[in-house]
């Protein structure tokens, strides 16, 4: 794609805004406190909208449109997932959690089962999580970097790597606070302001000239010549009789080649396809292919309505063990604050997500060129240049870019942030410098992944990043906050049975995408059966266990649910680093809105 | 003065009424003054001074009464009485989020295997929208911040009561 001049200067605007806001509010972060929690001063408000702006990740902003565009009416299940997983959080987890008083994921995990091993292995299992969920974030950040400006895809991931790094080292959670606020609401205007454009564009102009209509039962037409540059191996199916030229790589010359209908092609990487407009759109493997396929839910059997129930389990269990996200929830002062944050959440994310799925579906009309390379991912920012040719055009899309930056900073700070806060607390002594050493190590490693590797679909990986989360800390929290019973070997035996199950799921996924084996839907998302397994290991292991029962079981309970006014709650920061000079206003349990 | 003795403590329970009132006592001596040891001898440089850390000191708290601090000490000291209250407010809790979750989850977690088993329903149209597209893209968020409006309510309203039944 050309150079479009006004989104390099909305994405130079946006990394200036996010680095002055993080200086300036890491000015007074001085103590391991800032840097672990923010003091624990953060309002419901402001932490709903960082929460939100944190959570609202490459995956929300370009990969729920990218996958509506390739799956259709199934794809919408992911943005449902990623809301209801707040409800659930809020039942269950949100105001327990911030009243055990912890720090860290870990720390909770201690706090509650007095086990030091349990304790490192939560800590293994955040850093992996964090890092997976952190290299598709920086990746995305260097194919959309690719799309609108002319550079290599190592440089996005680079430039954010830096900025991040920058804001982190300078202030840790209380600088990325105000920075992931003020990114939730630019967000939130880059995908409402282009949708809405969009939209009025559709609505005066009607269906393209030649675009077949959403709920017709063939497939997307090409609406101009398009040329794809095939980025990975893909197996395409052909709808129609299709004209096409085929540049091999390494070849110097098209050639021709008449594609069958209902045939199915082996394109390798860096082939060059060039389609006449008007030939229809061959499509991924198993992707529908007709309109009316993608229009309607679960068209393909009980194999897509398992899988739809497997991302639903992966999704509504997996945010409750996102480390990131419940790192969030420790910022806030009291437990009912914490659940008030967590209503706000529910309103920010359903306003949200109201528009990738409008953009989507206009993808589908106008750029169906993604379906082929598969890379679906681009669908928002190739989006605005498409339907509204010049100036016009770009300027939207400098909008869409820049939300785009936005959601992959913000979302990697925030991991970054929380993985850099167990470091530095369970393998470093947990000062200040140890902090800033732990950020520099966790991005060094998560920049060399994400350009070493070889980059997936955003929303497929964050699908597992969630599965892992929602099999490894869900059972844990959830039974260690309303189960007395649960004892130390048994969350041990059902993190590892859940984890493990997922991590040998992702194993067998990938050899599947290296080998061409056939790929059965348990690999691509496994929830449904490692989520149930997990939480019936954990409980089976701890009634087998009852002696390792933790000796204070009721004192702990007493302070995960005594109301906040009654003053149960004890900071565990403050008696592991120090007196902070918020402690004598924290530990009343006092109220702040 | 018996009667005005009893009106005292019935006021508050704690303070005397003045014992001198209405007496004629000889007025106190004066108070001793007692020698003020010498000042201590300032450290050798050796010894680096480190001022004490300031600290910011609380007497008393108005909000919490002396009620409260009972019932705190029973919570705390996990006395049948202290245990029982608290499990009760966990059950109850624990049964307000599983029947909204359940009611959710419900929802929600229908609409697949209805899509799957009624095709007319999957394919129908409001107003040129698929009715899926609609009870998918649009219907869930609105429920689900509602969900988490009542539950937050709920949820405050039980630690209320339980905090009035513990000054009470």
């Amino acid at each position: 794609m050309q150079l479009n001049p006004w989104a390099l200067v909305a994405i130079v605007m946006v990394a200036a805004v996010t680095y002055l806001l993080g200086h300036r509010s890491s000015r007074f972060a001085t103590t391991t406190h800032d840097f672990l929690v923010a003091r624990r001063t953060v309002r419901s408000r402001r932490n709903a909208a960082a929460i939100s702006g944190e959570y609202l990740s490459a995956a929300s902003f370009l990969g729920v449109a990218g996958v509506v565009l390739k799956d259709g009416a199934d794809a919408l299940w992911y943005p449902i997932g990623f809301t209801a997983g707040y409800l659930l959080l809020m039942l269950f987890v949100a105001a327990p959690l911030r009243r055990s008083g912890a720090y860290t994921l870990p720390d909770f995990v201690e706090a509650r089962l007095e086990s030091r091993s349990l304790r490192r292995l939560s800590t293994a299992f955040v850093v992996f999580i964090g890092v997976l969920y952190m290299v598709p974030q920086l990746q995305g950040a260097g194919l959309s970097l690719a799309i609108i400006l002319p550079t290599p895809a190592w440089l996005g991931a680079i430039v954010v790597t830096i900025l991040v790094a920058l804001n982190v080292i300078g202030g840790g959670m209380r600088a990325i606070t105000v920075v992931q606020a003020f990114q939730y609401w630019l967000k939130l205007f880059a995908i409402a302001a282009p949708a809405f454009a969009l939209c009025a564009v559709f609505w005066t102009g009607g269906t393209p000239d030649g675009a077949t209509p959403l709920a017709a039962p063939t497939s997307p037409v090409f609406l101009e010549n398009a040329h794809i540059d095939v980025k990975t191996n893909v197996r395409l199916q052909v709808d129609d009789l299709t004209a096409v030229r085929v540049r091999d790589p390494g070849a110097t010359a098209d050639h021709e080649a008449v594609w069958l209908a209902h045939s199915e092609h082996e394109v390798a990487e860096g082939t060059m396809l060039t389609f006449p407009a008007g030939a229809s759109v061959p499509v991924v493997t198993g992707a529908p292919v007709h309109n009316d396929n993608w229009l309607r839910p679960s068209s393909s059997g009980t194999d897509d309505l398992l899988s739809t129930y497997s991302l639903i389990f992966a999704t509504f269990f997996g945010t409750m063990g996102l480390p990131h996200v419940l790192v969030r929830f420790y910022t806030n002062p009291d437990g009912k604050a914490a659940r008030r944050t967590t209503v706000h959440v529910l309103l920010l994310l359903g306003l949200f997500y109201l528009f990738p799925t409008i953009l989507g579906a206009l993808a589908r009309m106008y750029v169906p060129k993604l379906l082929v390379s598969g890379q679906t991912d681009g669908a928002v920012l190739l989006l605005p240049s498409a339907m509204m040719p010049g100036v016009l055009g770009q300027i939207v899309g400098a909008v869409v870019a820049a939300g785009a930056f936005a959601a992959f900073l913000s979302t990697s700070s925030g991991l970054l942030v929380s993985v850099a806060g167990v470091v530095s607390t369970d393998m470093l002594p947990g000062r200040v410098k140890d902090f800033r050493l732990a950020t520099v190590l966790v991005i060094a490693v998560a920049a060399t992944l994400a350009v070493v590797l070889r980059p997936p679909d955003i929303s497929i990986s964050i699908g597992m990043t969630f599965a892992l989360a929602a099999s490894t800390f869900s059972p844990l929290l959830v039974l260690g906050i309303w189960w007395r019973g649960l004892t130390w070997p048994g969350a041990m035996a059902g993190m590892i049975t859940g984890g493990g199950s997922v991590l040998g799921a992702l194993v067998y996924n990938n050899a599947c995408s290296y080998t061409g084996w056939y790929m059965p839907w348990w690999s691509e998302q496994p929830a449904i059966i490692t989520v149930p397994a997990a939480f019936a290991v954990t409980v089976l292991i701890s009634l087998a266990t009852r002696k390792h029962l933790p000796v204070d079981v009721n004192p702990i309970m007493l302070r995960l649910h005594a109301p906040d006014p009654l003053g149960f709650m004890r900071d565990r920061a403050v008696a592991r680093f120090g007196q902070a000079e918020e402690k004598v206003r924290m530990g009343k349990g006092r109220h702040r809105k | 003065m018996v009667a005005a003795d009893e009106y005292q403590r019935r006021v508050d329970g704690v303070r005397e009424p003045d014992p001198t009132l209405g007496k004629n006592l000889p007025p106190r001596p004066p108070p001793a003054v007692e020698p003020v040891p010498p000042a201590p001898a300032p450290l050798t440089p050796a010894q680096p001074v480190k001022p004490p850390r300031r600290q910011r000191v609380v007497l008393a708290d108005p909000r919490q009464g002396t009620t409260t601090l009972r019932a705190r000490v029973e919570l705390e000291e996990q006395t049948s009485w202290g245990e029982l209250l608290i499990k009760d407010l966990v059950k109850a809790q624990l049964r307000t989020g599983l029947l909204l979750a359940l009611l959710v989850v419900g929802v929600l977690g229908s609409l697949p295997v209805l899509f799957f088993f009624l095709p007319g329903f999957a394919t129908a149209s409001v107003i040129g929208v698929p009715v899926p597209w609609l009870l998918l893209g649009v219907v869930p968020f609105p429920l689900l911040f509602g969900a988490g409006l009542w539950y937050n309510r709920l949820a405050e309203r039980h630690e209320r009561d339980f905090v009035d039944m513990i000054e009470s």
